[in-house]
This record gives C-alpha cells, structure tokens and sequence, in this order.
C-alpha cells in the first residue's frame, strides 16, 4: 500500500488540529494516525475513514478542545497604557528626531488635506440641484475647414422645436442667455450686474432655493427675480417684492422673487445675479432669430422614463434639417452634455470629449498623493534608521517573554501615536494655510467641522497611515533575533539599508520630477506672456456701451476727453482688441476655392480704433476720415491674406453682408483671442451695422493712470447720468488669459517647494543617523590623519550618489509628463535640455546643503571623545 | 468526603496503564482496554480521562519516539504517580471493605433468587 493512499480525511484532520488544544494536538495526532494505518489494513480504507471520522467528532469535546483565546489576560488596558507610554518616552527622548518625523508627515498630511478638499469641491459641482442625473445642456459640433469645433450655443429655434416635435423627451427646455453685464436701477440706487435672460421653467430646471416668492415666478413676462446679494445691494433689507426696477434704463420690470445665491460649487454660480424674462431680450431686438444664429445656450430636463444617450442620438440632425444651404456646410450635429459633466469633462477636441477640468483634478490630486507618499516615506525610513538603536530594547523585551505579536503591536502603537500627533498639526495647519490656499485657487473652501463623514475618513485615514507608514518598522524590528542582537553580532549592512537606499531614490525622483515640473509651467506661461500681440496695452481701457445714452453720447465723451487731453485716441468698436470673438461664414473673393467653408473673424470698428489700439500696417494704409470711399473698405491681418490666398492683397474686392469691399490695408497678425491659440484670419471694416459695444481710450501718456481715470469717470458721469461708469483695462483682460494656468503653477511651485522640504527633512534626519552610526569609524579615520575635508566628502558621497540615480529616474519621465502637458497649448515652448540640468543641480546643491550640515558636524568632533567611550 | 476523587472510566485507564508499564501510551492503552473489558472505547473518550487524571496529578506523561506510522508525531508515555497509587489503593480498599461489609446471607440470597 502505498504512502499516499493512507491520509486519513484531509478536512477532519485540519478540522482536528483547529479545535485541539495545542498541548494535546501532537500526540493525540499521532494515536489516531497510528490507529488509521492499523483500520486501513485490516478493515479497508472506508471503513478507517468512518472510524476516523466517528473519532475525531468524539474527540470534539471540553477538555481536548482548545481556549478561545490563546492569552488570557483579564485587563488589556494595562498593557496599552504601557505602549503609549514607552513611546511618549522614546518620543520625548529623541526630540530632535521626534520634530523631523512629525514635522514632516504634519507637513504631508496638510498637503493632502489640502488637496483632498480642493478635489472634494471640484467633484460635488452642481450637485446641489434636485433634477442633477436628467439635466443637460444642448451643444452642438460643427466642421469647420475640416475640423470640429464644438460650441454650447443655439439658435432661438432650437427650443420651440425640441417642445414641439420632440416633446415626450424632456420635462422641461429652457432657452437661457449667456450671462449679460445690465444695469440695474430703481429711483434711489444704480447696480451693474451680471444676469441671464431665460425662460420661465428656469428656476425649476436650477432648482433655485426661494427665499420670496415662488419658482412660478417667471412666467410674468414683465418679471425680474433677484438673488438674496443683488436684492441686498439694491433694496437692503427691505423685501424687494412688488418694486419696480429698469433693466438698463429701457424695460421696466417688476421684482417678484428673491433666490438664495447659487453655491460655490455651481457652473452658475457666476453670472447670475439676476433672472429676467427671455422675451425681454428679444423684443429688445437685435438678436438673430434664424436657425443659424447662435446667441443662446439651451438646457433641457430630460424625462423620467427615457435615456439620456438615446435623447441625444435622437436630436442630432435637428439643425442640418432647418439650416439653408450656405450654413449647412458646417454639418451640425446636436447632442446633450449632462450636468455632471459640465465642470470636469467639458472640453472637445475635434468631436471628441478629451476631458477638461478633470485634468487639473488628476494633476493635483496625484501631486497631493505623491507628497504623501514622500512623508510617508520619510518616517519609514527615520524609523528603519533608528531601529538600531533600539534593537537591544527588542532584545530584552523578548527575553523576557514578550510575543511578537505584542512588539508588533508597541510599534504599531508608536506609529499611532506619532501620526496622530502629525494630524493634530495637519489640521492645524490646514486651518491656517486654507485662506491663502483659497486666495490662490480662487475658490471659497471651507472645511465643515461637523460633518461626520470628514471625521471618518480623518479617523481612517490616521489608522491608515499609521499602518502603512508603521508597517516596515514594526515586522522588522519585532522579527529580530534576541541572541545575535543581545550579543552585539548584530548586522548593520542588513536589507534594511538597501531599502531605504530605495526610499530615497524614490523620494527625490519624484521631488525632482516636480522640480522639472513646475520649472517648465512657469517657463510656458512666460513664453505666451512674451508672446508678440501687435498691439500696445499699456494705458489702453475699454467702456461698455449698455445704455442708450452711452451710445448717443459717445462722440461727446470722445471730443471732451480729446480737448482735455486725457486721451490721446478715442474709438469706438463691436469687440474689444484682447476678446475678438465675432467670426461668421458667407465671405466671396477671387479665386476662392468653392468647397471651403469659409469661417472668418470680424472686427467692426470706427476710423480711429487702429491708432487707438496702436496696431502695425504692414502694407496700404490705416482707415481714414480723409477717403468717403473707406465706408467699404476693409483691413485684412496677415493671417487672413494668408487663408484667402492673396499674394497683393491691396485692391482686392471682398463681398459679403451683401456689400462689396475693397481691401486697403495689410496689419500685422495680433493676439486678439487665446494666447495658447493660432492667430485667426481677421477682417475689420467700418461698423456697418452700429453695433459698438465698447468705447475704447487710449489715455494720453503724459496723464498719469490714476488721475486720468478719475477725470474719465467724472466727465462719463457728467454726460451719460443714468450710467455708472465701468471700464476694463487691456491688459487685465489679457492677464486673465494666461490667469488659469498662472494659478497652476503657482499652487505647483507651492507643494513642490513643500516636497522638497519633506525630502530635506528626511534627508537630515538619515544624515545624522548615519554620522551617528559611523561616529567610530570617522574617530579612527580622522585619528589616522583624514581631514575634515575627507570625511565630509565621504559622507555626502552616498547620498549625492542616491539623489544622482534619482535625477536620472526622473528627467525622462518628467520629459514625458510636460511633453504630453505641452501639447495641449498650440502656441507653445520647446523644453530645452538646460532646464533638466538646472534641475538635477538643484536637486544635487539642497542635498549637500542638507547633508554638510551633519558632515562637518561629524567631521569636526573630536576623535578622542567618540573612540574612548564604551 | 471523598479523599480521591476517581471515576469508574479512570480507574479502568490507570489501571491499565499500571498493567502496561513503560508501554502506556495512548493507543497501547486503547487496545489494552478494549481486548481485556471487551468494550469499545473511544479516542475522545480515553484523552479526557488521561487529560483529567494528569491535572489530578495521578499520571504525569512524557514524550516518547517517533514512528513511521504516527507520521512522525511523538508517542506520549504515562506513568502512575506516588498519589496515582495511593488513589488506587484507597479505590480498593473502600471496595473491599464494601465487600467485606456484606452479610454473606444478601449474596446468598441473590445467588438462589
């Protein structure tokens, strides 16, 4: 019979040695072994295995079966106390140690924290509304000279059609306006505010929390609804109900509802301060009304019982069907962006979603996790590091009976205590780096102390940490051999430095990552605020035509602010220089290819807005009062002569607006709307329609700032009463063009400077660590004649040679990172090799500092002190 | 009051591991029981009496050698202690003076009924 063949039931044997008493288990064991093999040869195996069967279910009885616990220890307190209070004592020992390690991970945790709550924010937008999962706003894809471009504008249309003939879709369609800057006024007060224009489900479809009044409020078409701020600027605290309002000194409307004010966290949250009827505006005139003019945004609720994909599939040629033949050459094709994914996930790159937001949200958060890691790191390594000296302390413990598992335990115990100890700080911390954290991220967090969930991912997370940061510490120095330790055989050139030789690595990889990082965002955003913008924008304003009186009285303001010689140029246009966002399609020239959809920007200006801009004619001339004939004439920018492919442009006849024009002047290309962008194809021509929204005024240079604004307001004020006097300075506009990724890189260069400093720490406490070790070996060197000098460089070697390997680690990925960053921005810097070396020397220069510091500190001491204790 | 405290199955197992002497271990004693008494006794059964006379201090035990069929699990050996023996003894001795103390008329009796 073969060996194999005589195990009794695998199951009731490993059942057997689960339940037995462990004094017993070994030889009962073997009595029913011995009894098996016995009924195996004489009975057959079945019957053996019933019997053994029959045996160890008898054998499962008080007295065989073993405790429920294996240590009965009647108060466990005792024993928990005690571990809190050796690591209080071994905490208070080591001070210097003890401020590195929780220092360091303090800093980490109010990083992340930071970080955590900016991403919790980012996440919860628009969250707040009852109808989140159904609502959606209609975008629509165009192709346009072969790309697709994707816009949230529509046509009026568009919203009696979707009711109309696609009605069992939605619960509701609300056409809205983009938000309009309106003046506000009643007899006594005059507020400028940014308001929509929407129809009257609006405040259903926002859900708006109804302070007075009803969400029924705006289906008066005479009505206006306030926020709780702009209802406080206007009437204090009166309630506004019932009053009357003008809406820029034209409509009057009357107030019949007050909305609590849209939350931080909502893509509304600006731009609407006020709500007033859609009918308004478009009585207002002014507005295209056809299928191809795309002024409004349109938000639907979508029904219940329906899917949002299949909605969406549903309304896609809605407007190819309705255009006419000229517009139909953009292929539109409609679909719905649901509200969840309107801050995160809104960008469109040639029809496709590429994200948006969400990759600032990936960015920081992964940056917030990294500098976690790094403090993290810094305490395992701190921890390992020390670990040696407190090995005869795990010795004696040992010794003297303590199970591993109560080791593990005291160190884990320690960890808790030093983490949780970080955490206090972290908060700390946080509280107080939070108002500027706002300031440069532009939000308004706060953190909601009460909030039960906070404190369970705070309490979870401080077991985590404790766990992982504590882990390597407590299964190494518990695993310790009480014999080799106590006999002073320790090993020092043990795994334990090999790994955190590694941590380091990875330490300084990822801060030099983050050096490279941040040094090429900010390079980037110097490359486009370097950018040539063809124009001048120093002393360069613009005011907002929104009355009438403004309009009418503009050439007034011009002659007095001329006679005075507070400006040097006055002209008026349809859009400012740095924002020229008008561009249509219909444009005929010469030899134009017949297949292009032509797509052109406009700039619709008065004679003097070229000198008043201060832009560079390269080729016929400026537009002139001089010439009658200038009423159709036209200024292409290069960019322009380049997409209709004139090789003399002066002369040519370019038709549209159902005009000729003739082209009499070439302008250098300017940077009139993204910096990241392509200069676009441009044509300016002679306000035909009267459509000037902005005076612009070139304050003469001899007039300086603050006084020249002080008479320009009093002299708009003098003119236009019923106005207040708003203006905008070029080049804070065009500052805040490059605003978005300035706040980037100002936040970047915060938490890279902040992992340095956690990596420094570290780094310090690892150096005295190992001058402390080597105290001997530097005695006897220094004994035999090395200088101070030599020791010095022996110790900085190691860790120089760490960060080198570190450095090499990290310069290509940070290249492969930046380089995938870069290619967002069409308009952007080549990374040069420099910035790597630059870097890596940085990197190289803060190790040394950090680390000489301990060196000569070593170096320095003197021999005979450190070889003749013991 | 009772001096020894010996139950009726244990008194069985010292026994026999007073008859096996230096052999007693738990499988010896199992066979031993089962072909002199003619009953069956199971493993279970023979630990917690083995279990219970060694916390009495009446047996003490050791371990013993390994053998091939035990897959190297040691034999446990027991042997009777001063205050097994003295167990025992006092165990008879009440048991003979019952017997003693019975009027040869009541056997008697019992053998003609």
């Amino acid at each position: 019979m073969s060996h194999i063949e005589q195990k009794p039931p695998k199951y009731f044997l490993l059942f057997f040695r689960w339940y037995c008493h462990p004094k017993l288990r070994d030889h009962i064991e073997g009595d029913l072994l011995e009894e098996y093999r016995v009924h195996v040869k004489i009975l057959g195996r079945r019957t053996a295995d019933r019997k053994f069967i029959a045996e160890v279910m008898l054998l499962f009885r008080p007295g065989i079966i073993r405790p429920v616990e294996r240590y009965r220890n009647v108060n466990q307190l005792a024993m928990y106390k005690s571990y809190f209070k050796i690591g209080w004592r071994n905490m208070v020992k080591d001070k210097g140690y003890s401020i590195i390690n929780i220092g360091g991970l303090a800093l980490g945790i109010a990083v992340a924290m930071m970080i955590a709550l900016w991403v919790h924010h980012e996440l919860s937008f628009n969250k707040h509304n009852e109808h989140y999962e159904r609502v959606a706003a209609v975008m629509q894809h165009n192709t346009i000279d072969g790309n697709i471009e994707t816009w949230n504008s529509q046509s009026f249309q568009l919203g009696d059609e979707l009711r109309n003939n696609y009605g069992s879709n939605f619960t509701r369609v609300v056409m809205s306006s983009f938000p309009v800057s309106s003046i506000l006024s009643d007899e006594k007060t005059t507020i400028s505010a940014e308001g929509s224009f929407m129809e009257a489900e609006a405040p259903e479809l926002l859900s708006l929390k109804m302070l007075r009044g009803t969400r029924k409020a705006l289906h008066d078409p005479t009505s206006i609804l306030l926020s709780e701020s702009a209802s406080k600027s206007l009437f204090g605290n009166e309630d506004p109900v019932g009053k009357i309002l003008k809406i820029d000194n034209g409509i009057d409307v009357k107030v019949t509802a007050v909305y609590q004010d849209l939350p931080d966290n909502s893509s509304f949250q600006n731009g609407l301060s006020f709500i007033a009827p859609l009918e308004i505006l478009v009585k207002r005139g002014g507005t295209n009304l056809t299928w191809g003019g795309n002024f409004l945004q349109v938000f639907v609720q979508v029904a219940d019982n329906v899917r949002m994909d299949e909605v969406s599939a549903a309304i896609k040629d809605i407007k190819i069907k309705n255009l006419d033949k000229r517009e139909a050459g953009f292929k539109s094709q409609l679909f719905l962006l649901p509200m969840s994914q309107w801050h995160l996930h809104s960008t469109f790159k040639n029809g496709i979603n590429t994200g948006g937001q969400i990759d600032l949200v990936w960015q920081l958060g992964s940056i917030g996790a990294f500098v976690l890691l790094l403090a993290c790191i810094n305490f395992m390594n701190l921890s390992t590091a020390r670990a040696q000296k407190r090995a005869k302390e795990v010795g004696v413990r040992k010794v003297v009976g303590s199970a591993r598992s109560q080791l593990v335990g005291q160190f884990f115990s320690e960890s808790l205590l030093v983490v949780s100890l970080a955490f206090m700080f972290a908060i700390l911390l946080v509280q107080l780096g939070l108002p500027s954290f706002n300031e440069i991220s532009e939000k308004r967090i706060i953190i909601v102390w009460l909030d039960p969930l906070l404190w369970l991912v705070m309490i979870s997370f401080i077991f985590l940490i404790s766990i992982v940061a504590g882990s390597y510490p407590a299964l190494y120095l518990s695993a310790f051999k009480p014999i080799k330790v106590l006999k002073g055989s320790f090993s020092r050139a043990d795994n334990s430095a090999l790994l955190r030789k590694v941590l380091v690595i990875v330490q300084f990889a990822v801060t030099v990552t983050l050096i490279i990082g941040t040094t090429i965002v900010y390079q980037q955003i110097q490359f486009v605020k370097n950018r040539p913008i063809g124009y001048d924008l120093s002393g360069l304003i613009a005011i907002p035509i929104k009355t009438k009186e403004v309009k009418n009285n503009s050439d007034a303001l011009t002659t007095h602010l001329l006679a005075e010689g507070i400006a040097s140029n006055v002209a008026t246009s349809e859009t400012t220089i740095t924002n020229l966002w008008w561009s249509d399609t219909g444009y005929q020239w010469n030899n134009k290819d017949p297949n292009l959809q032509d797509n052109i920007y406009r700039g619709a200006v008065s004679y003097e807005f070229g000198r008043t801009v201060g832009w560079k004619i390269k080729e016929g001339r400026d537009f002139s009062r001089d010439f009658l004939s200038d009423s159709s004439a036209m200024i292409l920018n290069e960019a322009a002569v380049r997409y209709m492919g004139f090789d003399h442009p002066i002369g040519e006849t370019i038709k549209r607006y159902d005009r000729s024009y003739t082209v009499i002047g070439v302008v250098q290309d300017m940077l009139t709307q993204s910096v990241y962008g392509s200069n676009k194809q441009t044509v300016f021509l002679l306000d035909p329609f009267d459509q000037a929204n902005f005076i612009n005024v070139r304050i003469s240079p001899q007039m300086p700032m603050s006084k020249a604004i002080e008479k320009i307001s009093n002299a708009f004020v003098k003119i236009n009463p019923a106005t207040p006097f708003e203006y905008t300075f070029a080049d804070d506009e065009f500052a805040e063009k490059v605003s978005s990724e300035e706040r980037i890189g100002k936040l970047a260069a915060i938490f890279a400077v902040l992992a340095i400093l956690i990596s420094c720490l570290g780094l310090f406490g690892l150096a005295s660590f190992v001058a402390e070790q080597r105290i001997k070996e530097i005695g006897v060197r220094k004994v035999l004649g090395a200088s101070v000098f030599n020791v010095w460089k022996m110790l900085s070697n190691d860790f120089l040679g760490l960060v080198g390997v570190a450095i090499l680690i990290a310069s290509p990925v940070a290249y492969y990172l930046m380089a995938a960053w870069l290619l967002n921005y069409d308009y952007h810097m080549e990374m040069s090799w420099w910035t790597f070396v630059v870097a890596g020397l940085i990197a190289m220069l803060i190790t040394l500092s950090t680390v000489s510091y301990q060196a000569i500190k070593a170096a320095r001491a003197n021999p005979v002190k450190s070889l003749r204790t013991e | 009051m009772k001096k020894y405290q010996l139950g009726e199955f244990e008194e069985i197992v010292i026994l026999t591991i007073g008859v096996l002497y230096k052999e007693a271990y738990g499988v010896s004693i199992k066979r031993e029981i089962e072909s002199r008494l003619s009953r069956k006794v199971s493993m279970g059964a023979l630990h917690t009496a083995l279990v219970r006379l060694e916390d009495k201090g009446y047996v003490k035990s050791f371990s013993g050698e390994t053998t091939q069929e035990r897959s190297g699990r040691p034999k446990r050996y027991f042997q009777i202690t001063a205050l097994g023996k003295k167990a025992m003894e006092y165990s008879k001795d009440t048991r003979n003076e019952l017997w003693r103390a019975i009027p040869k008329v009541a056997l008697d009796l019992k053998v003609i009924g």
